[in-house]
């Protein structure tokens, strides 16, 4: 059995040691939050953390993760969705068909834990998920939103049933 | 769309593409009898339930294109409900068939969603309501006139009385269906046209969505499969003793006589194990094919003597051969790949009595059709229960070869729920492409500047001639000319010349088709919205101006882009961003009923690296629903227009598409999105679609400005093989 923790728990599981992380954690682990979108790092869908730096499980094997790693997955990111990108991201209506946004959520928020207010330049740099719906422009304001603790500065007053604007 | 029961029960599913056909749904559905406990169905659009939540039934699949709050927010504002108390259920396509279609048409496609539906949903709503206000009166015994619904409540107004729709719901569910039921003018709407959040964020943000891939049921298996990578190919042999004893596997398959699966415990063995399996192939006459071979087929149909004529008026072959003076070019578009970011997936169970599928569809019956005839089964004995979409755009919404597959895998394992999951790479070999097209543009122009004649010859792929070859009439497929058609609601051309033919050679090479969102829009508009640029240099004439005088007769198409034109400040040169100079180009089409346009803003530096910094977009959908998501459908869709215009191509080497992945199919990234200012200019009267009509003018209006930042004319797609270098 091998062991990997996961979102501040132990989690023993059985898989061959070349087994990608993504698809452990979503077939032995059972969290399927983490996407698979290419098998080749190239898509950003199977970001997750480990010891809070972003990663695409879905190129890394689990036998190159020891069990003190820190593996953090969108499940884990917050208990009830309140990670301020989580709540951004529903108050801007980030999301179009939503695959891709829990990887997106997992590089937004690797980015903004590195530089807590990004340029464009940052935003670009760091953000190269792919979104085939087209959702980039609600989700460099969504990550601006939070950086500037505002979310008015995306002009799209959308309404909420619990009253506000956002 | 028609769907028929045939004798022995099989659901046979047609559409008619591109066409709306209208068809009566009775908009309260027949009444069922309630089973005990469950919460009472008003009718067939609203149930009700005791603490006056509000399950409105929607019939069109959501794909993030917001058709799910879109169409929900219609029903709500007839139905005068508590919108922070709605929620939504999809009925299955089992359910539909069992209660004579009693919601009508589940195919999600074509920008279709709330233009094709908005009426029968709305009186659904309006029904529901006249059926609360009614069961309230009868319980006050008063006077319907006297009582008013608003926000879930019936209020009695001369007595001041309220009773709330889940008490009154039980006995509204008994009550007549009215047979008339009149529908609020939209100036007094409260919901709909607002700028209302979507009903299906939260999920999506974290991790509790499940979409099809993420399927899990109980005992259930795993299947990966290969399909012959040669179009029209075969399985020749097997070596399946090869992998069989790899831990997990249980089971190699054959599926069809074209493809193979191994199914496992989990879907990375079953990869795995299929990656190791030694197959060989017959592949069949088609491997002679390649982009070469297309690109020549092409060539020779824009000269042909024959062609299907799409619109015409005066004679323009004529009106050439006198003119003063001809302009002519030659334009391409490639083949596309849908490229979902949830690769295609169903998981299937069959026993001989019933087959069941979870998948997602953009066309809940069209894949119960497909399941009835993989599975042998008739309709009635079949189940489809639609998951959330990871993107569809086309693909999930005609041809369900992936249905057919993971049912005939589980065919295999009667009684074993298994889930087929492609990997990338064959989702992007086995797709279904966005046609190939080449077009040879003739103007013909008189001696003061005039164009007074122009033949398009468009050479190339028919979608219905793979998806739907019975909607062909005459050597027609009338879906060809999106964008170029005579006057009409659904996707007519801007302009008026006195002498226009449009024509179409039909040559179909063996890639599959589909449609690809914006379908025949796209690469119809780029041929004329970028030849009409080239004709407008030609002349030394604005590209506006030359445009304006072509668009008398058309104001709606003319509206949208004096809109765009006048946002951008067209005629005004542009600011300079970070140093480097702007320029502009524009383009306008109409499709699925809209009419759009755009002016897009870019710049090119001496190493010829093109960077788009704005694209100014309008676009009159008649009325608009959602305003806010209308917005992201824009933008959404130039982000999908451009990955094409940019990037990519799926070309065929050896028969087979030789891009496998996004590392070969380059896409736009958020590093190339563009800003995008959306003009939502709805002018009433009518009901056009959003989904698709705006992808089509993206590429158009950035080439456009493309030629005017460098002289360069792109005729060709995608960018990517052109350089922009400065000589």
């Amino acid at each position: 059995m091998a062991r990997l923790n996961v979102n501040g728990a132990t989690r023993e599981f059985e898989a061959e040691g070349d087994t990608p992380l993504l698809w452990v954690l979503r077939e032995q682990l059972g969290l399927t939050g983490t996407k698979y979108g290419c098998g080749i790092a190239a898509c950003g869908a199977c970001t997750v953390h480990i010891d809070g730096v972003p990663t695409r499980s879905c190129v890394r094997p689990v036998s190159t993760i020891t069990p003190q790693e820190k593996i953090v997955t969108i499940e884990g990111l917050s208990r009830d969705g309140s990670h301020p990108l989580q709540k951004a991201w529903v108050q801007l209506d980030v999301p179009q068909c939503g695959y891709c946004q829990c990887g997106m959520i997992m590089a937004a928020a690797a980015l903004l834990k590195d530089k807590p207010n990004p340029s464009d330049a940052d935003i670009d740099d760091a953000m190269s998920n792919i979104c085939r719906c087209g959702t980039y422009n609600r989700v460099r304001a969504a990550i601006k939103a939070v950086a500037q603790g505002s979310t008015r500065s995306a002009g799209l007053a959308i309404q909420h049933t619990d009253g506000s604007i956002t | 769309m028609s769907a028929v029961l045939d004798r022995r029960g099989f659901l046979k599913v047609w559409a008619a593409g591109g066409l709306v056909i209208g068809f009566h749904v009775p908009f309260a559905g027949s009444a069922t009898a309630q089973p005990a406990g469950a919460a009472p169905e008003v009718n067939a659009w609203v149930v009700v339930r005791p603490d006056d939540t509000i399950v409105i039934r929607i019939a069109r699949s959501e794909m993030g294109q917001g058709t799910l709050t879109g169409l929900a927010q219609l029903v709500a504002e007839e139905l005068e409900c508590d919108w922070a108390k709605v929620t939504t259920e999809y009925p299955t396509p089992g359910q539909n068939l069992a209660r004579k279609r009693a919601w009508g048409n589940f195919s999600t496609g074509g920008s279709r969603g709330i233009r094709e539906s908005h009426d029968y949903v709305r009186k659904g709503g309006a029904a529901a309501r006249m059926m609360l206000v009614q069961a309230a009166a009868n319980e006050w015994k008063v006077p319907v006139a006297e009582c008013r619904a608003a926000s879930s409540v019936v209020t009695h107004g001369p007595s001041g009385r309220k009773l709330s729709y889940g008490k009154l719901a039980a006995a509204a569910a008994r009550l007549e269906v009215p047979a008339e039921v009149p529908l609020k003018d939209p100036k007094d709407w409260k919901l709909a046209g607002k700028r209302l959040a979507r009903l299906d964020t939260v999920d999506k943000v974290t991790g509790r969505q499940v979409y099809g891939a993420d399927l899990k049921l109980p005992g259930m298996l795993n299947a990966a499969i290969k399909d012959c990578p040669v179009f029209g190919g075969k399985v020749k042999s097997v070596d399946a003793a090869a992998v069989e004893k790899r831990p997990g596997v249980k089971k190699v398959v054959r599926v069809g006589d074209s493809a193979v699966a191994v199914v496992a415990d989990t879907w990375w063995r079953a990869k795995t194990a299929l990656d190791a399996l030694p197959i060989e192939w017959d592949y069949g006459p088609n491997v002679k094919e390649s982009s070469a071979t297309v690109a020549a087929m092409l060539k020779a149909g824009l000269d042909a003597p024959d062609a299907a004529v799409g619109n015409q008026n005066g004679d323009a072959k004529a009106a050439l051969a006198s003119a003063a003076r001809v302009i002519e070019a030659v334009y391409a578009y490639p083949h596309q790949n849908h490229a979902t970011m949830e690769p295609m997936n169903a998981t299937a169970k069959y026993t001989p009595e019933r087959c069941e599928v979870w998948t997602p569809t953009q066309n809940g019956e069209a894949a119960l059709a497909a399941a009835s005839e993989a599975s042998g089964l008739p309709a009635d004995k079949c189940e489809v229960y639609k998951i959330h979409l990871g993107g569809g755009f086309g693909r999930r919404g005609a041809v369900h070869d992936w249905v057919r597959q993971a049912v005939e895998i589980a065919k295999q394992m009667p009684g074993v729920p298994v889930k087929l999951l492609w990997s990338r790479e064959e989702d992007m070999l086995h797709g279904r492409y966005h046609p190939v097209t080449q077009c040879k543009l003739r103007a013909g122009i008189d001696a003061q500047g005039n164009v007074t004649a122009l033949h398009m010859r468009i050479s190339g792929q028919s979608i219905l001639a793979g998806v739907f070859p019975q909607n062909i009439r005459n050597g027609l497929d009338p879906v060809q000319f999106q964008g170029l058609n005579p006057p009409g609601p659904e996707a007519s051309i801007g302009y008026s010349f006195p002498h226009l033919l449009v024509d179409h050679a039909m040559r179909n090479p063996p890639v599959p088709p589909g449609f690809w969102r914006g379908v025949n829009l796209n690469q119809n508009t780029i041929y004329l919205e970028c030849f009409l640029d080239e004709v407008a240099h030609a002349l030394n004439q604005d590209p506006l101006a030359l445009r304006r005088k072509l668009m008398a007769n058309h104001p709606k198409h003319l509206a949208v882009l004096n809109a765009v034109a006048e946002r951008a400040g067209w005629g005004r040169p542009a600011p300079d961003v970070n140093g480097q100079k702007v320029y502009r180009g524009l383009a306008q089409t109409m499709g699925f009923g809209s009419y759009v346009a755009a002016c897009a803003e870019v710049s090119v530096n001496a190493e010829g690296e093109l960077k788009i910094h704005r694209i100014v977009a309008a676009t009159d959908c008649g009325h608009a629903v959602n305003p806010q998501q209308i917005e992201a459908q824009v933008e959404g869709s130039f982000a999908y227009g451009l990955s094409a215009a940019l990037f990519g191509e799926c070309t065929l080497k050896d028969g087979r598409i030789e891009q496998d992945n996004f590392s070969t199919y380059p896409v736009v990234h958020m590093r190339h999105m563009p800003k995008v200012e959306t003009i939502v200019m709805p002018s009433g009267g009518f009901w056009g679609g959003v989904g698709e009509p705006t992808i089509a003018v993206a590429a158009p209006a950035v080439l456009n400005a493309v030629f005017a930042a460098t002289g360069k004319r792109i005729r060709e797609l995608p960018l990517k093989n052109q350089s922009l270098k400065r000589a």
